[in-house]
C-alpha cells in the first residue's frame, strides 16, 4: 500500500513540472509549489493506515524487543526487570539450550529445505505439459498453500497415530510410536513442514519452467540431448535462479517452524525429543521461563539469520536477472 | 547429402489444419525457400521435417527414409531459429560444441570443428563470450555456426534474419547463400520476406492456408504465376488482378476482356492459349507493365501518387472501384489527384496473366 500511495504521486509531480529551458513565471512557480504541496499531503494522508498498522503490530515490537534485550527478568514473579545492559547476550548466546535449539533448527532445515524444493520441481515438471485436465492437478499440487499449519498438523497426527493412524494400516508399527521417538519426532515434523511447503514449491519452480523458452528445449533436442541430458544440462542450469530464490524462501520459512511443533509434540516433549526449534525456544523462554530478555535476545538472533538470508538472495537475484533474460 | 521429400502430408492442430496435404521435393544441396505469410503452415512444415511435430497423415522423408517416427536427434538435421535459441549459460564456443558433445564426438575432434566453424563464421574471437554479449549478428552468426558444425544432411531455417536490422539483413542473406553454396547442404528455408526468397531461393514454394500453391524458380514464380493468390503475393506492389469478361470483338478472331471502362485486346499469342475459357476471368498486370498513356484502353482515375524516389506508383481506381498500380519512372509526368487518365498495357504477350474467376487457376501455358 505504501508503494502504491507514492508511485502514484510521483509521475503526476513529474507531469506537472516545465519541461526544461522554459522560465516559468514568479506566479506559476508558486501554484506548482501549492499544487506539490497538496499532493505529498495527499499521499501521506494515504500513508496513514499502513503506517499505523505497521506501526502498531511491526515497527513497536519490533524495537521493544531491543530494548527487552538490555533488561533482566529475576526467575521470581513479582520482582521487575532490572538494566542489565548487554551482560546477558553471552551467557544467553552460549547456553545449552539455545546451541542445542540452533543445531535442531539446522537440522530442520536441512530435512525441509532439498525435499521440498525437489518434490516441488517433479512436480512442476510433470505438470508442465499441455494436456487436458492438467489444470486440475495443477490446483491440486499447489493446494497446500492454503491449508493452515493447524489442519495439516492434525491431519499428519491422526495419519502418524499409532492406534488409528495410516502407519498400523501400512503395517508399520514403530515402537516409540514416531512423534513420540526421539530419532522420528523432527523428521515427521519435518514431512508435514515439507508437505504445507510443496504448493508455494511447486508454484515457484512451474513459474521458473515457463520462463526457460521452448525454443531452447527443441534446440538441444535437435541437437542430440536426450530427455535427461536436456534436463539436466538446460533446464537445471536455466532454473538455477528460481531454485536459487526457492533455496533462500523455504530456508527462511523452515527456520520459522512453530505450529507443527507446538500441536504435534507440545512444550513438555519438545526438549526430550529434540524438536525444541528456535522459535519454539522462543516462545517457551517467554512463556515457561518467564525469561523476556533472554527470549529477546534469541529472537534478535533469528532476526539477523533471516536478515543476512534476505540480503544474499537480493543481491544474487539482482545479479542473475540479466542473465536470465540473456 | 540427401533430398527431403513430403508424400501427401497433413498437419492437424485438433481441429486446425496447419499444413494439407503438401507434396514437395527439395533435391539433394538445393536451397529451397518456403514462402508465405504468418499461420500459413511454413514453419509447421519445417518442424515436420525437424522432428518436432508429428506427423498426421502423409510421410515426410530425408534422403530414402521415411522419418515420421525417428527422434529429431536421429535425423541428422540442423535447424537455425529465429529466436536463434542459444543456450544462455553456455559460451559461444560451448553453444558450438554443444551438438558434437551429444553425438560423443572427441574433445580433440571437437576443438578443430568448433575453431573452423567459428573462422567460418567469423566469431574466433567471441568463442569466450557469452549469447547475452554478443550483438544480434552475432548471436545470428552463433546459431549458424553450431548449424554447419556437424555437418548435417539438411539444414532448416525458421526466418533466422527476421530479427536483424535491414542492412545487416542484406549482407547477412548474401553471407547464407554463398555458405550454402560452398556447402552444398540440403537446405529448407522459411521466410515471410518475398526478397529474401527471391533472392536467396534455388526453387520457392508459395503456400497458403496450408497448402502449396506453386513450386517454381523464382523467374518463372514472378513471370507465370499458377494462380492468383501467387499473382498477386509476390512483387512489390503485387500484380494488379481485374475482374472481367473474355468476349470476341473488333475484327474476327481477336479477343478482348472487357469490364466496366474498359476492353483490354488480348495479343494473339495470349488469346490462343485461353479461347474456349470464361467467359469469366480475371486479368492481371504487373505494374511495370502498364503506363499511362492517351490511347490507353483502360480509363481511372488517379486516387494517390507515391514517390519512391526512383520510382512513382500511381494508384489509379476503374469505374468499378477495382484498383490497379501503375509504376512509372521517377521521369515520367506524374498525374494529379483526381485526374482522369488511361492506362496502356504493353504489348508483350508476357505482360497478360489470366485466371479462371472461379478457381483463381492461371489459364493457358503456365509455369
Amino acid at each position: 500500500m505504501s508503494s502504491s500511495a507514492s508511485s502514484g504521486v510521483t509521475p503526476t509531480e513529474q507531469a506537472a513540472s516545465p519541461p526544461p529551458g522554459a522560465a516559468p513565471s514568479e506566479g506559476h512557480a508558486r501554484t506548482l509549489r501549492a499544487r506539490r504541496r497538496r499532493e505529498w499531503s495527499l499521499a501521506y494522508l494515504l500513508l496513514v493506515p499502513a503506517l499505523l498498522l505497521f506501526g502498531v503490530f511491526s515497527f513497536y515490537p519490533f524495537f521493544r524487543n531491543f530494548k527487552l534485550m538490555l533488561y533482566e527478568t529475576p526467575p521470581v514473579p513479582g520482582v521487575p526487570a532490572h538494566y542489565v545492559g548487554l551482560h546477558q547476550i553471552i551467557p544467553t548466546v552460549t547456553s545449552t539450550q539455545f546451541t542445542q535449539s540452533l543445531v535442531t533448527t539446522i537440522v530442520f532445515v536441512i530435512l525441509v529445505v532439498p525435499f521440498s524444493l525437489l518434490a516441488g520441481l517433479a512436480l512442476a515438471v510433470a505438470a508442465h505439459r499441455k494436456l487436458k485436465g492438467m489444470a486440475v492437478y495443477r490446483m491440486i499440487f499447489s493446494s497446500t498453500v492454503v491449508s493452515s499449519v493447524a489442519v495439516a498438523s492434525v491431519v499428519f497426527g491422526t495419519l502418524l497415530n499409532p492406534v488409528v493412524g495410516l502407519l498400523p494400516w501400512l503395517g508399520i508399527s514403530p515402537s516409540p510410536p514416531a512423534l513420540e521417538s526421539t530419532t522420528w519426532a523432527l523428521p515427521s515434523v519435518a514431512v508435514i513442514t515439507i508437505w504445507q511447503f510443496l504448493g508455494l514449491s511447486f508454484i515457484i519452480m512451474s513459474a521458473g519452467l515457463q520462463s526457460v523458452p521452448d525454443e531452447l528445449l527443441e534446440a538441444a533436442r535437435i541437437d542430440g540431448a536426450g530427455a535427461w541430458t536436456r534436463f539436466w544440462r538446460m533446464t537445471v542450469p536455466l532454473l538455477s535462479p528460481t531454485i536459487f530464490f526457492g533455496v533462500v524462501v523455504s530456508t527462511i520459512y523452515a527456520f520459522q517452524a512453530f505450529g507443527a511443533v507446538d500441536i504435534l509434540i507440545g512444550p513438555q516433549n519438545t526438549v526430550r525429543l529434540h524438536t525444541n526449534v528456535l522459535i519454539y525456544n522462543i516462545v517457551n523462554t517467554l512463556q515457561i521461563s518467564n525469561n523476556a530478555g533472554a527470549a529477546a535476545i534469541m529472537a534478535t538472533v533469528l532476526f539477523l539469520i533471516l536478515l543476512g538470508l534476505t540480503i544474499l538472495q537480493l543481491r544474487f537475484l539482482e545479479r542473475r536477472v540479466s542473465y536470465a533474460r540473456g | 547429402m540427401a533430398q527431403v521429400s513430403f508424400d501427401a502430408v497433413t498437419k492437424r492442430f485438433g481441429e486446425t489444419t496447419a499444413v494439407d496435404g503438401l507434396t514437395l521435393k527439395v533435391a539433394d544441396g538445393e536451397l529451397l525457400v518456403l514462402l508465405g505469410s504468418s499461420g500459413c503452415g511454413k514453419t509447421t512444415a519445417l518442424r515436420l521435417v525437424a522432428g518436432l511435430e508429428e506427423v498426421t497423415e502423409g510421410t515426410v522423408s530425408i534422403g530414402d527414409r521415411v522419418v515420421n517416427d525417428v527422434d529429431p536427434k536421429d535425423r541428422d538435421v540442423a535447424m537455425v531459429f529465429q529466436s536463434y535459441a542459444l543456450y544462455p549459460h553456455l559460451t559461444v564456443g560451448k553453444n558450438i560444441e554443444f551438438p558434437l558433445r551429444q553425438r560423443g564426438v572427441d574433445k580433440e575432434e571437437r576443438s578443430t570443428k568448433v575453431a573452423k566453424a567459428a573462422e567460418t563464421l567469423g566469431l574466433t574471437e567471441l568463442l569466450g563470450r557469452k549469447p547475452a554479449q554478443l550483438s544480434g549478428g552475432q548471436r545470428q552468426r552463433v546459431a549458424v555456426a553450431r548449424a554447419i558444425v556437424r555437418e548435417p544432411t539438411v539444414f532448416l531455417m525458421d526466418e533466422p534474419l527476421s530479427n536483424l536490422d535491414a542492412a545487416l539483413r542484406v549482407q547477412t542473406r548474401a553471407d547464407i547463400v554463398e555458405l550454402q553454396a560452398r556447402l552444398r547442404t540440403t537446405t529448407l528455408y522459411v521466410t515471410h520476406d518475398q526478397v529474401e526468397a527471391m533472392t536467396m531461393g534455388h526453387r520457392i514454394a508459395v503456400m497458403s492456408d496450408g497448402k502449396l500453391q506453386q513450386v517454381a524458380a523464382p523467374e518463372d514464380l514472378y513471370a507465370r504465376p499458377a494462380n492468383a493468390f501467387v499473382a498477386h503475393f509476390l512483387g512489390s506492389p503485387g500484380m494488379n488482378l481485374v475482374e472481367g469478361m473474355l468476349v470476341e470483338s473488333g475484327s474476327p478472331g481477336t479477343l478482348c476482356v472487357a469490364f466496366p471502362g474498359a476492353s483490354v485486346p488480348l495479343p494473339p499469342e495470349v488469346a490462343d492459349a485461353v479461347r474456349g475459357s470464361g467467359p469469366d476471368v480475371v486479368l492481371g498486370f504487373r505494374p511495370e507493365a502498364l503506363h499511362l498513356s492517351p490511347d490507353g484502353s483502360i480509363a481511372a482515375t488517379v486516387v494517390i501518387v507515391e514517390l519512391l524516389g526512383a520510382e512513382t506508383h500511381v494508384i489509379c481506381h476503374t469505374e468499378t472501384g477495382a484498383r490497379i498500380i501503375v509504376r512509372q519512372l521517377a521521369s515520367a509526368t506524374k498525374p494529379s489527384l483526381g485526374e482522369g487518365v488511361r492506362i496502356a498495357v504493353d504489348p508483350d504477350p508476357c505482360a497478360y496473366h489470366l485466371f479462371d474467376s472461379g478457381t483463381g487457376d492461371r489459364l493457358g501455358p503456365s509455369a
